[in-house]
């Protein structure tokens, strides 16, 4: 699943960036060869076509009509009155059920970003800084939930939450998003590696109780770490297909991911029994755009750091 | 802070955590270890549970096991979900290395960054927008690339997703939405080899491809590693795109394709929850066992 990949090239980035004083500052500059053997940036170019191409695409492609779609250019531009109509068709559809599909989602998305950050910023800095019982289990059982596939738990969750009775609840789906080994991890990597022991001693000795010290000194440098944990626990979420399929039955509780399934359903190109709350294919593409769009919007906030922020001891660009 | 500092204080941090109060660190993870305990331990438990026993909660061994097995859909399932593995962990190290070295030998800051982030970006369209995205794109009608798909002889999308490409184009989506993020890791990577030791190698007379060859690929080994574990376990869990291709092409393609969609079929439609706890738990061993042997054996979490 991809969500996990990008999880987990996130699990490997900030040991690179959170290390402080990793790497060398200077980068080689082998700029001149660009010009001597051009094979090289032919390849980056046809892959950046290949990335890019897709996501070009699905924004024109809301502009079209269907008839523009199959025999327009596909590179080209619809027109903003075909733009409006499928807009209008869209939010006609099961009467306004993409905005309550978006809304779930960014209820369930967002509750379970909350209680990640109250449950994993706390319990990293505890990892990190603290010594107690368990501590080194705590830390194993972290690290190897943390590698397993999310979608491995799916069924055995459903089996639980079956039988305490709160499929349909939209507590079935927060609390287990809710639990994020992930975040705990980046936590305490950035507490061990950025925090001064020394400085939680003299908060000490000045009086402050364990959780003071948590609360004036750690805390308030933990900012890189809060917005990072709070990035990929959000996409996470937000890209969540398999859980809320299985435990969300009713139309109107599904995420926007799941909806897009129940509209794919209603295509006729793609399901030829579909009834007559048929939805044609721009429509579609113009549901997939809202879908990402917070995503999206994340991703340029984040562009720094993902690029080359996250990396940040190792390049100074 | 210089790393040498760190190892200091990393050095004494045994003593300093003696030190500290033990009923405070406590408190502090107690909210994730029942957040562990209820979504992490008790699923697991309850699976194995379900898998040892029968509808009417009587052990019963392994026969759940071997009705799984026996079903006529799982044979075909693992070989499915393995050719897909293979095509998708290939073309993950050869193009995300591939590309990772060009990047940080070819492109001048700028573009190199600006390279990075679009390789990026379908990253966001993770899940089900990343098999919307490409319904359009395989099917020769409307997609983008019909030129290309016409030239290979496919003019309808029925044609395009034939059983036998079926590991070919998930791999493609999976590549599509999941090369990025490797790409800027293993270019952080790359970064990480100090240009000393490119230097030494420039000095010494090695090419391009020498120092990618015997020097760069060799220290991103730990990297490509732990790429392809977690890019396998993730793999094996293969759902949401042969679940929404299956939907695409009225069950044509895609259905019962994967061990997930197996046991959600199990479960949800034959009402046997215990033979699909079974697929789970084996699931669960596969993703139990590739992590527990790479936290141990990798060096790669030693920080503790």
């Amino acid at each position: 699943m991809q969500t996990d990949v990008l999880r987990s090239a996130a699990a490997a980035a900030p040991r690179l960036g959170l290390r402080p004083g990793a790497g060398g500052a200077a980068r080689p500059r082998r700029t001149g060869r660009l010009r001597r053997n051009p094979l090289p940036a032919l390849v980056l170019a046809l892959f950046a076509v290949f990335f890019v191409l897709p996501v070009l695409w699905l924004l024109l492609a809301a502009t079209k009509t269907d008839d523009q779609l199959v025999h327009a250019n596909p590179l080209s531009f619809g027109s903003w009155h075909a733009l409006r109509v499928n807009w209008d068709a869209l939010t006609a559809y099961q009467g306004d059920a993409i905005f309550q599909w978006l809304g779930n989602s960014a209820v369930y998305a967002s509750i379970a970003l909350a209680i990640t950050l109250c449950v994993a910023v706390p319990a990293g800095y505890a990892l990190a800084m603290t010594e107690f019982r368990g501590r080194r289990t705590l830390l194993v059982a972290t690290l190897v939930v943390m590698l397993m596939p999310n979608a491995t738990l799916v069924v055995p969750l459903f089996l639980e939450i079956n039988a305490v009775h709160l499929i349909g609840s939209m507590w079935s789906i927060i609390l287990p998003y809710a639990f994020y080994p992930f975040g705990v991890y980046l936590t305490y990597i950035y507490f061990s590696t950025a925090l001064p022991r020394e400085l939680l001693d003299a908060a000490r000795l000045d009086g402050c109780s364990e959780f003071g010290v948590f609360r004036r000194v750690a805390l308030p440098l933990a900012a890189p770490v809060v917005a990072l944990v709070g990035f990929f626990s959000f996409v996470a979420n937000w890209t969540n297909y398999y859980l809320p399929y299985v435990m969300l039955p009713q139309s109107n509780q599904f995420p926007v991911q799941v909806g897009l399934g129940t509209l794919l359903d209603s295509v006729p190109q793609f399901n030829p029994t579909a009834g007559s709350l048929e939805v044609q294919r721009p429509e579609l593409a113009l549901a997939t755009l809202l879908a990402i769009t917070p995503v999206l919007i994340v991703f340029l906030f984040a562009q720094r750091f993902l690029v080359s922020g996250m990396l940040a001891g190792a390049t100074k660009d | 802070m210089s790393s040498q500092a760190t190892h200091a204080r990393r050095s004494q941090a045994p003593a300093r955590r003696a030190l500290g109060p033990a009923r405070a660190g406590h408190g502090f993870v107690a909210a994730y270890t029942v957040l562990l305990i209820a979504f992490g331990i008790v699923p697991t438990g309850y699976a194995v549970y379900f898998a040892f026993t029968n509808a009417g909660g009587r052990f019963t061994g392994l026969s759940n096991f071997s009705t799984a097995l026996d079903d006529f859909r799982f044979g075909p399932a693992v070989g499915h979900v393995a050719f897909y593995l293979l095509c998708w962990l290939v073309s993950l190290v050869v193009f995300v290395v591939g590309l990772a070295l060009l990047l940080h030998r070819m492109a001048a800051g700028g573009v190199s960054r600006v390279l990075r982030f679009l390789y990026y970006v379908p990253g966001a369209l993770a899940g089900a927008a990343s098999v919307m995205v490409w319904l359009f794109v395989l099917d020769p009608t409307v997609s983008p690339a019909a030129f290309l798909l016409r030239g290979l002889g496919y003019h309808t999308f029925g044609q395009v997703i034939a059983p036998g490409h079926l590991p070919i184009l998930f791999t493609l989506v999976a590549f599509w939405t999941g090369a990025g993020g490797w790409i800027v890791v293993m270019y952080g990577a790359l970064n990480n080899i100090s240009p000393d030791v490119l230097e030494a190698a420039r000095i010494d007379g090695a090419g391009a491809w020498q120092t990618a060859w015997r020097i760069q690929i060799p220290l991103l080994r730990k990297w490509i590693v732990y790429m392809v574990i977690l890019a396998f376990a993730g793999g094996t869990q293969l759902f949401v795109e042969p679940q929404l291709l299956s939907q695409a092409s009225v069950g044509v393609a895609g259905r019962d394709y994967s061990l997930n969609q197996l046991a959600y079929d199990f479960a949800f439609q034959n009402n046997d929850v215990n033979t699909a706890a079974a697929i789970s738990v084996e699931l669960l061993l596969v993703g139990l066992v590739v992590a527990g042997v790479f936290v141990a054996r990798s060096g790669f979490f030693d920080a503790d």
